[in-house]
């Protein structure tokens, strides 16, 4: 199967100093089935496929290991929040349950 | 009550919407947040606990300092915003590890832990959640130091958004 686009957004603050606590935004697209429901047709639930994992660093730190279960829901939506330390990157990883895992990284500036 | 008069007076041109419409609509909020204190103070279900014995370490839980920000009333159970913050001063010895939600009515209890750390500076995570009925929202914070929180926060969802 081709590789899903599940188009990973993230917004993070822009005027940035060291020290400041900032929020971190993401929005992906993903259907997250859930194993629940139910084809009309065959009368078999449609197989379970979500994002199971949220992982992300930032300056050599873990700043957020996210598990999900199906209770999610589709396109999930996370905001948390880290301190912003150095200017570097924050990656995001997400992780389904087929094994497959989907990158994404931002810069984050952080001034003085 | 000398005082409330006073205070009255001085915002009465602003006063003028708070007719017998209004009053009404301020008493049936009132009345709903007082149905709704027992019903937070439930008991945990066994269900939610058979899950959370999998996942939660720490068992020793006590009240508090979680706060769930949800909707009182979902219109649409496949997408329910929900807000967990934890107090907690998140340095390096004392902080938040795990955050971890349950939904007592879906037929998958466990929704999701979150496991943060001193890097977050806050322990407050959102996302949106699945809601299958009427029903009510566990969540279970622990901390690097070995305690663990609890708290629950009651929902009413209008179309249910699990399976279908």
């Amino acid at each position: 199967m081709a590789k899903q686009n599940i188009k990973p957004r993230v917004r993070i603050g822009k005027k940035l100093k060291k020290g400041d606590v900032f929020e971190v935004k993401t929005l992906v697209r993903h259907s997250m089935e859930s194993g629940q429901r139910k084809s009309k047709k065959t009368g078999k639930n449609y197989p379970r496929l979500i994002l199971n994992r949220l992982h992300v660093t930032y300056s050599g730190n873990v700043v957020l290991n996210a598990i999900w279960h199906p209770g999610v829901s589709a396109n999930p939506y996370t905001s948390f929040y880290a301190v912003a330390d150095k200017s570097g990157p924050m990656k995001f990883t997400w992780t389904d349950d087929a094994g497959e895992t989907f990158d994404k990284t931002v810069q984050v500036k952080v001034d003085g | 009550m000398v005082g409330e008069a006073t205070e009255q007076e001085k915002f009465a041109p602003e006063q003028k919407g708070l007719d017998r419409r209004n009053f009404l609509k301020m008493a049936g909020a009132g009345a709903l947040v007082l149905t709704m204190t027992p019903f937070a103070a439930e008991a945990t279900p066994t269900q939610v606990l058979e899950a959370m014995g999998k996942v939660v370490k720490q068992k020793n839980f006590k009240e508090g300092r979680i706060a769930i920000t949800l909707p009182q009333i979902a219109e649409n159970g496949v997408v329910v915003a929900m807000k967990v913050g934890v107090e907690s001063p998140m340095t390096a010895d004392d902080h938040v590890t795990d955050i971890h939600m349950f939904a007592d009515g879906n037929p998958l209890p466990y929704i999701a832990t979150f496991q943060l750390g001193p890097h977050n500076g806050k322990a407050e995570v959102a996302l949106r959640i699945r809601l299958a009925q009427t029903q009510k929202i566990v969540v279970a914070a622990e901390t690097s130091k070995g305690e663990s929180f609890i708290a629950r926060q009651g929902i009413k969802v209008t179309l249910g958004g699990c399976g279908g």
